[in-house]
């Protein structure tokens, strides 16, 4: 039993807190009305091996681990839940797998240039009509001349707005259902590939969502990832990991929330006296702050497990699961401390609640971590 | 960062498991029903150091630390939370004694306690007037012509008839308030030393719960605990790790809880298939495990940070808060799983809800531990 972080962890922490407080917080309200993309701050994050925390160094990534990893995400999404979003899916969605499941060949090409942040990737899994069931695809993989040609069109694509390669998932054996689904890494600049306008979301707003469309593209066989039909077991083992960073982002945006409703009710003046020395708001910031740590532990112990090399989906599902709930809840009492100002824009605490909303959504729904979860312990 | 337990840790959660699951689960319900305390149970709980885990090993105790502890009182619970929290208070005795006690009561207490020679040790702070305030209470100690004379009344005490030592709290300095009370040792059989009539409570029956009535009991200047004035400190401190102790207690009801519940949903079909194939009830099974981890981390979180010798109060508050209230969702959720069956004695999640409920409530109730960490967070 070691709970205490190692001082490389302590050190990354402590740097992503300072560039959270430094460029994304001050940053983060503007970005979040006027959609715009943060650039500038994740070619920063890049500089500072955060686009690709737990690549090897040798493949241009930061050489962390799974805690370290965790715990930059919850920091930069304290400060900005885009921008850590934005950082996730280049990490956990597209680095990730591309290491684990590409060959020398495909890492030199696909993973070096998006692990060292020159360039941007994102994750094609989610169609119009498959969200939770990926078995259910439409896209389209058929084989010709050496390679494959993929039609269809995915949604809520994550950096698709500003991604240079996609790792898409399409059908190769449709009779087989998830068996039949491989894995491509695509271009952007692959002739038929189209991104859609970019989505207008409640909350993570300065991260780009769009639609991409795959009209007739080519893909020649060697950029094909893993064997044809591993595609969803690509897609499994490469949510399990975005899990530990979306519940890590979900903990950075509730504890944003925390801190900014403690500030607030320490000032704020009620009754002829600081509202801090209220129960009702004492009890209310006691059970965010307990909430908040019970799901810190569930990621870092998903997160150890991960470092360890011992299975950790039902871990991660779980830290998932919970943490996103818990910033749902700790936002909505943000709110609550603040009152009315709450409830405006003259407060950040507003854009956490609706940063907050998605984390119980993307990444594999609240839904589909309990059915994971259960899957897991009913199996025992 | 590594969540495993150590070898020593590992082999006291192992003796306590197989101890639990053969000595004290056959008969747990027998006991309840009958209200019986498990004398030779107990005794054999002391012969495998359970009775004093974190108490030095030459003081007699297991010296195997607050982890080891916490598992263990996990595994215990898990099969009988009554004979759970009788261990639970000796523990906490033992442990408050070797921490402030002179080396005679050390060397007179500690061994009794953790051989079983003595059943229990009890823990004298509430009274009929003061619980979550206990710098409330009434008890007065005068010292008269060399000797402490106590006088008053305390309630609520587990194990108050069967101990061999009880820690009495009392008044020493009627104009000092919260800095006039002091803790004494009080043995058995002192004169002027008399239980009252056992409660009748729904849950933890075969606990033994008592009032204590003091009319001019001497005690000699030597039972004294620590400093005088202190008394209070002393208090707060051993309650400190009380509630790692009931937060150990509440992990161990929702584990009997889910695996009670888990094996049920297994065997009993409804429409047409088990009921762990319908959504509804996967979906509170991987609640009540999401829940129980959450509460176990912060649970071994507090007792790790106690080992090392660091503060842990807000910890081990947050621990026994999360833990608790926890618990009482899992034993409802569990009970709901086994339709009316869970409303009757012929299934343990009856007990288990009952046994769960005063989780909340003793070695500080939910407020008063939402107290404790609201004023650790507004601190500064």
């Amino acid at each position: 039993m070691n709970i205490d972080l190692t001082e490389e962890q302590r050190q990354v922490r402590d740097l992503c807190r300072e560039f959270a407080d430094q460029e994304l917080k001050p940053n983060a309200r503007k970005w979040d009305e006027t959609h715009h993309y943060p650039a500038e701050q994740v070619k920063k994050l890049a500089e500072m091996g955060l686009m690709s925390v737990a690549v090897p160094s040798e493949w241009g990534g930061g050489g962390m681990d799974s805690v370290s990893y965790a715990l930059a995400m919850e920091e930069i999404s304290r400060g900005c839940a885009g921008t850590g979003v934005i950082m996730s899916v280049n990490n956990s969605l597209y680095c990730d797998p591309v290491l684990k499941f590409g060959t020398d060949q495909q890492k030199a090409e696909w993973l070096k240039p998006f692990a060292s942040g020159e360039k941007l990737g994102c994750f094609a899994l989610t169609e119009p009509m498959s969200g939770s069931d990926a078995a259910e695809m439409r896209t389209l993989a058929t084989k010709k001349d050496g390679g494959y040609v993929l039609s269809g069109a995915k949604n809520f694509i994550t950096n698709g707005p500003q991604a240079d390669a996609v790792l898409i998932f399409a059908m190769t054996d449709r009779p087989k259902g998830h068996k039949g689904i491989t894995a491509f890494l695509v271009p952007a600049t692959a002739k038929g590939f189209v991104r859609g306008k970019p989505d207008d979301k409640v909350g993570i707003r300065a991260s780009g969502t769009c639609s991409l469309f795959f009209e007739d593209v080519f893909v020649p066989e060697k950029d094909r990832l893993g064997k044809e039909g591993e595609g969803f077991k690509v897609a499994m083992a490469t949510l399990d990991g975005g899990r530990i960073g979306i519940a890590a982002q979900a903990l950075g945006i509730a504890r944003a929330a925390f801190e900014e409703a403690r500030a607030y009710a320490k000032e704020r003046k009620a009754f002829g006296q600081p509202i801090a020395n209220f129960q009702a708001i004492q009890f209310m910031l006691a059970d965010m702050a307990t909430e908040i740590d019970a799901a810190r532990l569930l990621i870092w112990r998903a997160a150890a497990l991960k470092d360890q090399g011992v299975r950790f989906s039902s871990e991660a599902a779980m830290a998932k699961l919970y943490a996103s709930e818990m910033a749902e809840r700790v936002t909505s009492k943000a709110i609550q401390v603040h009152g009315g100002y709450g409830y405006t824009k003259d407060f950040d605490v507003e854009r956490h609640w609706r940063d907050s909303r998605i984390t119980e959504i993307y990444e594999g729904t609240s839904e589909i971590q309990r059915v994971v979860i259960a899957a897991n312990l009913l199996k025992e | 960062m590594d969540f495993t337990l150590d070898d020593v840790q590992a082999a006291v959660q192992a003796t306590a498991r197989a101890y639990a699951r053969e000595k004290l689960l056959p008969t747990a319900a027998a006991r309840d029903r009958a209200e019986r305390f498990a004398v030779e149970e107990t005794r054999g709980l002391a012969a495998l150091g359970l009775q004093a885990v974190a108490v030095p090993a030459e003081l007699g105790g297991a010296g195997a630390g607050s982890v080891a502890y916490a598992v263990a009182i996990m595994e215990l619970a898990a099969a009988d939370c009554a004979v759970t929290v009788g261990t639970g208070v000796t523990n906490m005795v033992g442990e408050v004694i070797a921490r402030y006690g002179t080396e005679e009561q050390r060397r007179r207490c500690c061994p009794r306690l953790a051989s079983g020679e003595w059943l229990a040790g009890a823990f004298g702070l509430s009274e009929p007037q003061a619980g979550s305030d206990p710098a409330a209470l009434r008890t007065r100690a005068e010292l008269r012509e060399g000797r402490w004379i106590l006088n008053g009344e305390k309630q609520w005490i587990t194990s108050g008839d069967v101990a061999g030592v009880t820690v009495v709290w009392a008044r020493t300095d009627p104009g000092a308030g919260a800095r006039g009370i002091s803790a004494f040792l009080v043995e058995q059989g002192t004169p002027g030393f008399t239980v009252g009539k056992h409660e009748a409570k729904m849950g933890q029956r075969a606990s033994s719960t008592v009032p204590l009535v003091f009319e001019d009991c001497a005690v000699p200047q030597s039972a004294l605990l620590g400093t005088r004035g202190d008394g209070l400190k002393i208090a707060l401190s051993a309650l400190d790790g009380g509630r790692i102790g009931i937060g150990a207690q509440a992990v161990g009801v929702m584990t009997a809880a889910l695996e009670a519940s888990s094996r049920y949903a297994r065997d009993r079909q409804a429409f047409g298939k088990p009921l762990a194939g319908h959504q509804a009830i996967q979906f509170m099974l991987a609640d009540m495990q999401t829940e129980r981890d959450a509460a176990r981390l912060l649970v071994l979180r507090a007792a790790a940070l106690k080992d090392a010798g660091r503060p842990y109060g807000r910890e081990a508050a947050m621990a026994k808060l999360f833990a608790s209230e926890a618990a009482q969702r899992a034993v409802l959720k569990a009970v709901q799983i086994h339709g009316g069956y869970g409303y009757t004695a012929e299934f343990p999640v009856e007990r288990l809800l009952r046994d769960a409920r005063v989780q909340t409530i003793y070695e500080g109730t939910s407020e008063v531990q939402r107290l404790v960490i609201a004023r650790d967070l507004l601190k500064a």
